[in-house]
């Protein structure tokens, strides 16, 4: 009962989808628009799951004086302090999520200043990567290295002075071999993704059943 | 539970072809053709002209002498949708000066008082005088229901010179099957039931052969090097939902690595960035190593949730590589910007790396910093290579025949392409018209 409920459920659930992509009729549309309105109903869910998850993780941090378990306060402060200002301090005394109270605060000069600075890391991590990359070790890394050098001076101002058959050979780089490339790889992750989609329909792939699934 | 893998797929196709036959056959009588063209009905056959009150204090009469008015109109259910729009034709102003747009209108057939005329369109005068009605939700198109409609000349001066009402006479209607999938519905069909047969074939025992993918024969090196180091290993699900097939994928083989971690004695991390994810994946990890007979040495800390902010999760994970150095990073999923946060990091940190990802602009990045990655359906049929059960095999010998099928496909279009360039002549044309899918919304 544990194993066939979920498979029935999924079985069920995962034809009626197939099906429904094919017909476009006002009462397909208000089963799918219903499954799609059950999603964050069951996430909602999930969210106090996770939140109770990372709290008992710290704690027990803390509890045991594990390594580093300082770092477990930064941790639950602002996951709790956070919702403490927005939905239980009095507007009055700087609370709610309006503009000028502290949540609004706290996420415009804290969050969203170290989430931006993160983002930022991304460049440099590009630039340690490329040069990674694009190292003549052999023939096929020194027609990457080419390749790529005429693709990046074509995006570019200078690569227009330096002449027009750079970014035109930098274009055709792009729409050509490359799209090819991209193109085969998704036509094989589309087929990926059909056997996958009807090994979990009919049962064949249980393990994201967990326990149940054996 | 038994199931005859060939009986169900052959079943429902047999199912679905009366219906699909009488789907179409439906879709015939509904589809709109040029008799079917709503002939209007003029119910002030003498145009109607009327101003918005002028502006106190502005000569408006003046310095407007009056518009040209849009003509008929005729109105068509849109084929191929849930009966929610329409599609709006009219006869433009024969002298268009002065006019700077179209106001369309429409009411229920049958409503009487001019308040509930709802403007449903606003047409500039230079562009295209057909429209799709239906798309503003806040004017939605009723299934069955008759519409009117009255379209008024705007001057640039917002005086409004309305033209005849005209009631159509088709309603939208909702059709039982999209005609312009098709051809996708044959692929898929036949996509399908070549992945079945190759079930069918690996389940009465037909020996198959898979290639090796150094990825995935790394694996086991992997988790052996962080026991031997006695160092834990960092297993990365993706930053997607639950209803991301490379999500499930990364869970199917989280179990697979789970139960050798449970085996080797080794300690898992597996930090979260979906709650539901993290709740399956939980439950992945506690069955492995159930499985391995160790169900005492799982701990409850080892899978968790992190946070649903990407850059946060970087932040998150990127302070565990760093503080608890894993000898072993696996990034399985779907990954966006961040992989490449990700993967620096854990290569800064000295772990060994393997990578799997569907999403073809992350590769590069994985590629450039992990020791091994899964480039696209690789990651799906992992869990095939490391379970060796023979469905499973059978599925990914079904998506090779798949590819087989459209790399001859494409061989054979190519060949006869370049011969049709060469000859100069256009004989392929019904050739490239049968693999040409249009854009389905």
């Amino acid at each position: 009962m544990k194993r066939t409920v979920p498979l029935m459920i999924v079985m069920v659930g995962g034809i009626l989808m197939m099906v429904q992509y094919f017909i476009p009729h006002q009462y397909s549309q208000v089963i799918l628009d219903n499954y799609v309105e059950w999603a964050p109903i069951v996430g909602a869910f999930a969210l106090i799951l996770g939140v109770g998850s990372l709290t008992r993780l710290h704690t027990h941090k803390i509890r045991r004086k594990a390594k580093n378990w300082q770092y477990s306060w930064a941790v639950l402060i602002p996951l709790f302090g956070m919702p403490f200002f927005a939905l239980i301090v009095p507007q009055s005394l700087g609370g709610g999520s309006e503009v000028h109270g502290v949540h609004d605060f706290l996420f415009m000069h804290i969050q969203v200043p170290i989430q931006s600075t993160m983002f930022s890391l991304l460049a440099f991590y590009i630039a340690s990567a490329a040069f990674r990359a694009f190292r003549a070790k052999s023939a096929l890394a020194t027609i990457l290295l080419l390749a790529a050098v005429i693709v990046m001076l074509g995006q570019v101002p200078i690569g227009d002075v330096l002449g027009k058959w750079l970014p035109n050979t930098g274009l055709w780089i792009l729409r050509y071999p490359n799209l090819a490339a991209k193109r085969a790889i998704m036509l094989g992750v589309g087929f990926g993704m059909l056997a996958t989609n009807l090994k979990i329909i009919f049962g064949v792939e249980r393990n994201w059943l967990g326990g149940a699934g054996k | 539970m038994r199931i005859n893998w060939i009986g169900i797929p052959a079943a429902l196709i047999l199912l679905m072809i009366p219906s699909l036959s009488a789907a179409q056959d439906s879709v015939e009588n509904l589809t709109p053709t040029d008799d079917t063209v709503s002939e209007v009905v003029t119910e002030d056959a003498a145009a109607e002209e009327t101003e918005t009150q002028p502006v106190a204090g502005e000569p408006l009469l003046e310095t407007d002498p009056g518009l040209d008015i849009p003509g008929m109109i005729t109105v068509q259910d849109k084929p191929n949708n849930a009966g929610n729009q329409l599609v709006v034709t009219f006869e433009p102003a024969v002298n268009p000066e002065g006019i700077h747009c179209y106001n369309v209108y429409r009411r229920v057939i049958g409503e009487e008082s001019e308040d509930t005329w709802n403007l449903v369109k606003v047409i500039p005068a230079d562009e295209p005088s057909e429209f799709i009605d239906g798309y503003d939700p806040e004017y939605p198109i009723e299934p069955g229901i008759l519409y009117e409609y009255k379209i008024a000349s705007v001057s640039l001066e917002d005086a409004e010179y309305f033209g005849p009402v005209y009631g159509a006479t088709v309603a939208a209607e909702g059709e039982w099957f999209h005609t312009d999938k098709v051809r996708l519905l044959i692929a898929a069909s036949l996509f399908i039931l070549l992945i079945f047969y190759y079930f069918g074939r690996a389940q009465r025992g037909a020996k198959m052969y898979l290639r090796p993918i150094a990825g995935i024969e790394a694996i086991d090196e992997a988790i052996g090097r962080a026991t031997e180091m006695g160092k834990p290993i960092l297993y990365v699900p993706g930053i997607s939902t639950i209803s991301d097939v490379a999500t499930i994928a990364s869970l199917t083989i989280l179990g697979r690595v789970a139960r050798k971690i449970a085996e080797y004695q080794t300690r898992i991390i597996v930090p979260n960035y979906d709650p539901i994810v993290y709740t399956v994946a939980e439950e992945v990890v506690k069955q492995a190593y159930l499985e391995a007979g160790r169900p005492d040495s799982y701990d409850q800390d080892s899978v968790f949730f992190l946070t649903q902010s990407q850059f946060a999760y970087v932040a998150g994970v990127n302070g565990i590589m760093m503080r608890d150095r894993p000898a072993t990073n696996f990034y399985l999923g779907m990954f966006y910007a961040e992989s490449l946060i990700l993967a620096e990091t854990g290569s800064l940190s000295g772990a060994i790396q393997i990578a799997g990802t569907d999403a073809v602009t992350q590769l590069p990045f994985f590629i450039t910093t992990c020791d091994y990655t899964l480039i696209g359906e690789e990651l799906y049929a992992a869990s095939a290579y490391l379970g060796h059960e023979p469905k499973q095999i059978g599925a990914v010998k079904g998506q090779d025949a798949c590819k087989a099928i459209v790399m001859s496909l494409i061989t054979l279009a190519l060949v006869l392409g370049i011969l049709d360039l060469v000859a100069n002549t256009h004989t392929l044309d019904w050739l490239r018209n049968l693999v040409t899918v249009s854009i389905v919304e």
